[in-house]
């Protein structure tokens, strides 16, 4: 009965991808404008780290009902926990409690655990389905990019590192976007993988 | 005037127009990143009519006709355009 009044696990990853949207515009604007820009409206220094910990915050239940391995588990935990810890660390920047430029750290040591966590947790290979498929690259990708963070890190003012962190979660919100609960990639679908939907 | 301050001053002068020329270009872009959000989310919605069940309602259940993906890009669009990149785009602008 549960399940049946249960989203199905792909529109849970669309809510996310339209969280993870708003957030790259939200980063690509600040990246744009300026840091000193950006925060002549208080309010507006906290939209991104604020919404990137709510997301932290509704991770929880998704690892809770929506899971159905142990990795899978620790997978949607790890990424519960680090969208919170980077949030609180630039939330904490934000209000003016943290002060070192280093607190940009958090960022980079999130993507590279999130993406760690989506190569580990992810058992099949790349073209079994689209689901295995989307999990490679973005853990690829996480890692890839968490050299942004890293970078605005070392250089707070620079915009092509500021830039390169707000793609990130553009291109996360689209690859999320493209999940489908059983389908096809690139034509391919493992006959393990189960009927396709949809 | 001394060759030297006209040159210094026209160096000024070249240097605040090319500021002024990259904040316009910021402006424009942060301006723009809403309504081309929202134009991918309209040619996801044409590309994949089906993923708006809201086009054809019959037999379709609760969560299918909540979730509709491409109205959610629009969705994001038209909030990033309506509520953040005026006041960034206005405060950019208002930089010396």
């Amino acid at each position: 009965m549960i399940a049946g009044i249960m989203p199905q696990a792909e529109f849970v990853h669309w809510w996310f991808a339209t969280g993870f949207l708003m957030l790259g515009l939200v980063l690509f604007s600040e990246a744009l404008v300026g840091p000193e820009v950006w925060g002549r409206r208080p309010w507006r220094k906290y939209i991104w780290p604020g919404l990137c910990f709510v997301m932290g915050i509704l991770m929880w239940p998704v690892m809770t009902f929506f899971t159905n391995s142990a990795i899978h588990m620790v997978a949607h935990g790890s990424w519960a926990e680090f969208l919170m810890f980077c949030g609180a660390a630039e939330l904490g920047v934000a209000r003016g409690k943290l002060h070192s430029q280093y607190w940009r750290l958090a960022s980079s040591l999130a993507l590279i655990v999130s993406g760690t966590a989506f190569l580990v947790h992810e058992q099949n290979h790349w073209l079994f389905a689209r689901a295995a498929f989307l999990h490679h690259t973005l853990g690829w990708t996480a890692l890839v990019f968490a050299a942004f963070p890293l970078m605005l890190a070392l250089r707070p003012r620079s915009m092509f590192a500021a830039s390169g962190f707000a793609t990130f979660f553009i291109v996360l919100a689209v690859l999320l976007y493209c999940d489908r609960d059983v389908a096809p990639i690139f034509g391919h679908l493992s006959q393990f993988a189960g009927p396709q939907h949809r | 005037m001394s060759a030297d301050f006209a040159h210094r001053l026209r160096r000024h002068e070249d240097d605040a127009a090319a500021a002024a020329r990259s904040r316009a270009l910021r402006a424009r872009i942060v301006m723009a990143l809403g309504p081309a959000t929202m134009l991918a989310g309209m040619i996801w919605a044409v590309a994949q009519p089906w993923r708006l069940t809201l086009l054809h309602p019959h037999g379709q259940g609760f969560w299918w006709l909540v979730v509709e993906p491409p109205l959610y890009v629009i969705g994001v669009g038209l909030l990033f355009r309506l509520v953040i990149a005026p006041g960034a785009v206005e405060d950019l602008e208002r930089e010396p």
